[in-house]
């Protein structure tokens, strides 16, 4: 079982197909719901406290927004364990949608630097690019290794 | 609306609760008994937006905010005020908070605000912008008052100077103007002072209004009719004694610790910026560079008007660069003339480029606050803008005056 992160990484639609082919799917819902669930942290809606930018800056520097730093101390992470990434390009809202453009770009460069097997694939359009997409994602995970799971 | 109902705030955000800032918002909110709501869209309408706004922006929640704008302005969001708030240092939405704000402003009659944050933004910080927008949507009626009636007090208690005024019957018959050492004592003293000069006392007031940073505590210990942010007694105040309430009109304040520039409309404000995360070149960077030059402040705007800004060389207004800068002029042999200039240019041109972008500077333009006394500030500002800027009488006491012309509401009988 493989560490995929996801982009969008709030697409419940990857998050399902990682899951599905037997690997661990990063996804940003995890995180948020490991922070509305552990007691004691108490910022509504989303539990970043100033302490999450603080955080960030292991990812972004102090000169980069503060939401920008806050997501990438979810987001940061979650890259950091990753050890296979899906990014897809240009997804519509309903598919996911990650709401920071400026965050996004930091989040793909820094999937892209990593030395893990990395699937780009651009969000289809049509039926037929839509078989083509599903197809191309289940390759990817059919072909990351199985059975390793450190957990 | 009645005092005690809660106002609805709407809050405009690309995200603000990602800063770790969500918690003071909902604070300072809480405080002022406003409650911070999230305008409804249709998710559809964020495929479309960018076009139908006219701005195509990279990030989805920027498109939010977009949305949301236009459901506050078709009325499907039922509020009463709207905070526009983004990331400090984000280029993007910048562009986008400051359309936005203009074009809620222009479409909905509604208060409106922006502020940009960064993660260290307080609930103290966001109180003065908070309690004026809320102020602006719930006591319309007394922001409409163009009358001082009675014998009332307003007293304002700023960073550096405490104010106070007594009038009676729309004049001031009263004055006191001390720096603000201990608040309350400073307060005492400048009421004092304005009583002795009226020949009044303490029981003849019929109503005391307090503003300024210490006017909760002031409040408090006068048993003030009327505690209220310096927003929008100042923008009263400054339309009142230009004789301007009618129409539209902006007012531009230089305080001791921040500036603040006011869209006015019919004595209401509209827009408004509020000396967002520095308040270098304010009142105090001038007090600095009067000592420099050994000169009291009262005498910086005369220099200043016989001084040439160009023959200064100065990179930065904030307050400690810019110094730099003015110490190395001197260094180099300029004459304080120049030097005091330059500081004026630096202070007016640092609201130019911090705050006037973000507000329609509509004439008159009334300059206020303590600044506006040295000369060389309207000077520099006519200067930059290429308009007339109208000083009113007593403009160094302008919250005061709004204070007490406000609180004169509270008169009875």
């Amino acid at each position: 079982m493989a560490k995929v992160i996801i982009y969008p990484t709030n697409s419940l639609i990857l998050s399902d197909m990682v899951e599905r082919f037997g690997h661990e799917p990063l996804a940003m819902m995890e995180k948020i719901r490991e922070k509305i669930t552990t007691v004691g942290v108490d910022s509504p809606p989303l539990n970043i406290t100033p302490e999450g930018p603080k955080h960030g800056l292991k990812y972004a520097a102090v000169e980069v927004p503060a939401g920008v730093r806050g997501r990438m101390s979810i987001i940061g992470p979650l890259i950091d364990i990753a050890e296979a990434a899906i990014i897809v390009g240009d997804a519509s809202i309903s598919f996911g949608c990650m709401g920071c453009a400026r965050t996004n770009e930091l989040t793909k460069f820094l999937i892209r630097e990593k030395d893990i097997p990395v699937l780009e694939i651009q969000y289809p359009h049509t039926e037929e690019e839509g078989k083509a997409f599903v197809y191309n994602i289940a390759e990817f995970l059919k072909a990351l290794p199985t059975g390793g799971d450190d957990e | 609306m009645s005092e005690k109902d809660q106002v609805l705030i709407a809050l405009v955000s690309c995200g603000s609760e990602y800063a770790g800032v969500q918690k003071e918002l909902e604070s300072a909110a809480s405080t002022l008994n406003a409650k911070l709501v999230y305008p409804e869209m249709d998710v559809a309408s964020l495929d479309t937006i960018g076009m139908e706004f006219g701005l195509e922006v990279a990030s989805p929640d920027l498109k939010l905010m977009m949305a949301r704008a236009k459901a506050v302005v078709e009325g499907v969001a039922k509020v009463d005020g709207v905070f526009v708030t983004s990331c400090f240092r984000c280029a993007e939405a910048a562009i986008v908070r400051n359309e936005i704000r203009r074009y809620i402003f222009q479409n909905s009659g509604l208060p409106v605000i922006s502020y940009s944050f960064t993660e260290r933004t307080t609930a103290a910080t966001l109180l003065t912008r908070l309690e004026a927008l809320t102020t602006i949507a719930r006591r319309k009626h007394l922001l409409a008052r163009e009358h001082q009636v009675g014998i009332t007090a307003g007293i304002d208690s700023g960073s550096t100077t405490t104010k106070a005024v007594v009038m009676k019957d729309d004049e001031i018959i009263g004055e006191g103007w001390v720096p603000t050492i201990k608040v309350l004592e400073s307060a005492d003293t400048a009421l004092q002072q304005a009583l002795d000069q009226a020949g009044l006392k303490r029981e003849d007031l019929q109503a005391i209004g307090t503003t300024g940073y210490g006017r909760f505590l002031i409040g408090e210990h006068f048993n003030a009719d009327l505690v209220q942010e310096e927003i929008t007694v100042n923008s009263k105040g400054a339309v009142y004694l230009a004789g301007k309430q009618q129409g539209s009109a902006t007012v531009i304040d230089i305080g001791g610790m921040d500036n603040k520039a006011i869209s006015v409309q019919d004595g209401i404000p509209g827009m408004f910026t509020m000396g967002g995360i520095c308040a270098g070149a304010s009142g105090r960077f001038l007090e600095m560079t009067s000592k420099r030059l050994g000169v009291e402040i009262t005498e910086l705007g005369d220099l200043a008007v016989r001084g040439m800004e160009k023959n200064v060389e100065m990179n930065s207004y904030c307050i400690v660069f810019g110094i730099q800068s003015l110490v190395n002029s001197l260094a180099k042999g300029s004459i304080p003339e120049d030097v005091a200039a330059a500081a004026c240019h630096s202070v007016v041109e640092q609201i130019f480029e911090q705050q006037l972008q973000e507000v329609e500077v509509k004439e008159p333009l009334i300059l206020v606050g303590g600044s506006s006394l040295i000369a060389g500030v309207p000077k520099a500002l006519g200067d930059l803008l290429k308009v007339d800027v109208l000083v009113p009488p007593h403009s160094q006491l302008i919250g005061a005056v709004g204070a007490a012309l406000l609180s004169s509401g509270f008169v009875k009988g």
